[in-house]
């Protein structure tokens, strides 16, 4: 029926030198890209970092990473070199303005009111952000391998497709066509723009505010030099996540939601030749007496009712249904998706927030 | 449930951690306050299709129509608000767009309007919501209750918090109005925001986290809806194999060792559980806020579950 994924094969081959773990928000993403990149360190001794986005307290702190942090952090307590970050979208975007331009306009671009904005909270810069770390730490060749947990995004999807709607957008037709009166030296932003247009831009202006226009066109005039630039960027990231030494992992729990998004997400990958590898399936309750039915159970709790022996076999029957309905939506996946490998995670009774924990993740 | 009276909220929103279920409350919800004669609307705003999964019809268009009945007899409309067809309905409003507003669409730039302002697209949201909840036909309210499955914890309170978004826009006209009226809305006794959590830790933390960002906010937190919760069997009993032994035999189940050893294990691991819900069930009391306990379905949310939930939230909100 399924097969298994390995995942030592998988962490301990050198050409693997990223893997992404993405699924719907809630399914354990950052508890999986931790416990892999540990895994790779302690038992394949390779020289990992795990890139978090947005990792719970406890977790992080397990990890020594008390806050965002742009710069891999030791591990202490690992037994092998694995080091740790917490991405600061808003210092990774400065970086980028920075690689792209010169101090002046830099400081230009940094003060102003729309980029102060965008750079902390527009929707996008952080799946962009993401993208652009995992390029700068690739580029630096200094890990064996890298992991990456991904935002938590409204879709999944928004991993692959956030960088270069928002490369679009820098480097767009809508933006240059709010640049053309500022360069022209005009006072109204939309001066240059054609009359069909001009009913709508007014109402636009009415609704968004002639100080954002104002503050989107002096962004767009300070980013002039960097026109192209995002967008190229964007797409070398883009073809890395192509190519042969990057390995996706879609991560989900058993529940209809996340495995839905999990399987759209895996035919995604597919139609853009990005290489999955295979479903990290959490959260997997089992059974350690398989063979005791529901239905037997249930009717020998009604022989010894209001006994010990009759609340253990309510939990077994409980227990039971609830393995056999993860099993079902699990299967929903495999039907969408033939040939996937499957990891599956054991459901652990406590949340993860120690080394240990990690190491059982994935033992 | 006492009759929908002018003290009860109207607007019930809806939100929790990812993966707590708060679509599956939502709806449930919806068809709680769904009494005889009344007519409620479920909305969903993050265009993921959640309540048409649930109710397993068609994909929801930008209408609003009968997706369920009462359990005496009420109905559920559902709708699934799309926020370039709420901003061109809002155009044509305020400026008689019309088929220019289309031609926009295609020029891509709503898009570009929601990219440079992403807080136009809550305005807009929670707009649309406004409008059905205090909407009125031939002098009649048209929805006795709107109930909202509204973005998770991490998003609720910038959500909800328009006004603070409309102040980064334009500072007059009509944004800034229906803005301030959204708010008046949101903060007054006609709403009421419910908390979805799993007794785990991280949705704990995070219902935590969302209650006190909103009641900063001065927004009406409704109940905490605890999702999920499994039966404290066994709890503070005490299991030797022995004991076992002899009630499997007498159930006339087999008693052999591996059978004996296997339930104690899953036994005992159901007790670390329950002893860990047990202390987050202590957390959440201590936020001072209704409790509303609904138990976990072993074999998932079908139709019939939601009704089963609906009668549940029925008799405690």
């Amino acid at each position: 029926m399924t097969s298994a994924l390995d995942i030592d094969a998988l962490l301990g081959d050198p050409k693997t030198r990223i893997v992404v773990c993405c699924g719907a928000g809630g399914v354990g993403k950052t508890t999986t890209a931790a416990a892999l990149a540990l895994r790779a360190a302690e038992k394949h001794g390779r020289r990992a970092v795990v890139l978090t986005i947005d990792p719970a307290r406890r977790l992080a702190q397990s990890m020594g990473l008390s806050e965002l942090d742009n710069t891999p952090r030791k591990v202490e307590g690992a037994d092998g070199e694995l080091y740790a970050m917490m991405l600061d979208m808003k210092r990774t975007f400065d970086e980028v303005v920075l690689a792209h331009t010169d101090p002046k306009r830099a400081k230009e671009i940094f003060a102003n009111p729309f980029y102060q904005a965008m750079s902390s909270t527009f929707a996008g810069t952080q799946e962009y952000m993401a993208m652009e770390k995992l390029g700068q730490l690739r580029a630096t060749d200094e890990w064996d391998l890298i992991v990456v947990d991904t935002p938590p995004s409204r879709s999944a999807l928004d991993f692959l497709d956030a960088p270069q709607r928002l490369a679009r957008f820098l480097d767009g037709r809508m933006l240059r066509m709010l640049l053309a009166p500022a360069r022209a030296g005009g006072r109204s932003v939309f001066t240059l723009v054609t009359a069909s247009f001009g009913v709508v831009t007014k109402a636009f202006t009415k609704i968004l505010g002639g100080q954002l226009l104002t503050d989107v066109s002096g962004f767009v005039t300070a980013l002039d030099s960097m026109f192209g630039g995002f967008r190229e960027r964007a797409e070398q990231t883009y073809r890395v996540l192509q190519a042969r030494e990057t390995s996706f992992l879609v991560v989900a729990a058993p529940e209809p939601d996340a495995i839905r998004e999990a399987a759209y997400f895996a035919g995604r990958l597919a139609e853009d030749k990005m290489p999955l590898a295979g479903l990290v399936l959490n959260r997997m309750h089992r059974l350690a007496v398989p063979d005791l039915s529901v239905e037997r159970a249930l009717a020998g709790a009604e022989t010894v009712a209001g006994s010990v022996t009759a609340g253990v076999l309510r939990v077994h029957a409980d227990l039971s249904r609830r393995v056999a309905r993860e099993r079902r939506i699990a299967e929903q996946f495999l039907a969408a998706r033939p040939g996937v490998p499957v990891f599956e995670v054991p459901a652990q009774p406590e949340d993860v927030h120690d080394l240990d924990g990690l190491r059982r993740v994935t033992s | 449930m006492t009759g929908m009276t002018g003290n009860q909220p109207r607007l019930h929103i809806v939100t929790g951690k990812g993966g707590t279920g708060k679509t599956t409350v939502a709806a449930a919800l919806a068809l709680a306050l769904a009494g005889a004669g009344k007519r409620v609307l479920l909305v969903e705003v993050e265009g993921r299709q959640g309540i048409a999964q649930l109710f397993d019809t068609a994909p929801l268009p930008y209408t609003e129509r009968k997706i369920a009945t009462g359990p005496d007899g009420g109905e559920v409309r559902a709708l699934a608000v799309d926020v370039e067809e709420a901003l061109l309905e809002y155009l044509d409003m305020f400026y008689r767009l019309g088929r220019a507003g289309r031609a926009l669409q295609k020029f891509g730039a709503f898009d570009f309007a929601t990219t440079i302002a992403p807080g136009l697209r809550d305005i807009l949201l929670t707009g649309k919501i406004k409008e059905a909840t205090t909407r009125t036909e031939g002098g009649k309210r048209v929805y006795d209750a709107v109930v909202v499955d509204a973005p998770p914890t991490g998003r609720i309170g910038r959500f909800l918090n328009v006004t603070a978004e409309a102040a980064k826009l334009a500072k007059v006209g009509p944004i800034k109005t229906q803005s301030e009226g959204v708010a008046a809305v949101l903060r007054s006794p006609l709403a009421a925001i419910h908390v979805v959590t799993l007794l785990e830790e991280m949705p704990v933390q995070e219902a935590r986290d969302a209650i006190a960002e909103l009641e900063a906010l001065d927004m009406p937190i409704g109940s905490v809806i605890v999702n999920a919760t499994r039966d404290e069997a066994l709890a503070g009993v005490k299991l030797t194999q022995a004991e076992l032994k002899r009630g499997l035999a007498a159930a006339g189940l087999p008693a052999d060792k591996a059978t004996i050893t296997g339930l104690l294990e899953e036994a005992k691991l159901h007790l670390v559980r329950v002893a860990m819900e047990a202390g987050l069930r202590e957390d959440l009391q201590k936020l001072d806020q209704p409790l509303i306990e609904l138990p976990l379905l072993p074999d998932g949310v079908d139709l019939s579950g939601l009704y089963e939930l609906a009668a549940i939230l029925r008799e405690k909100l």
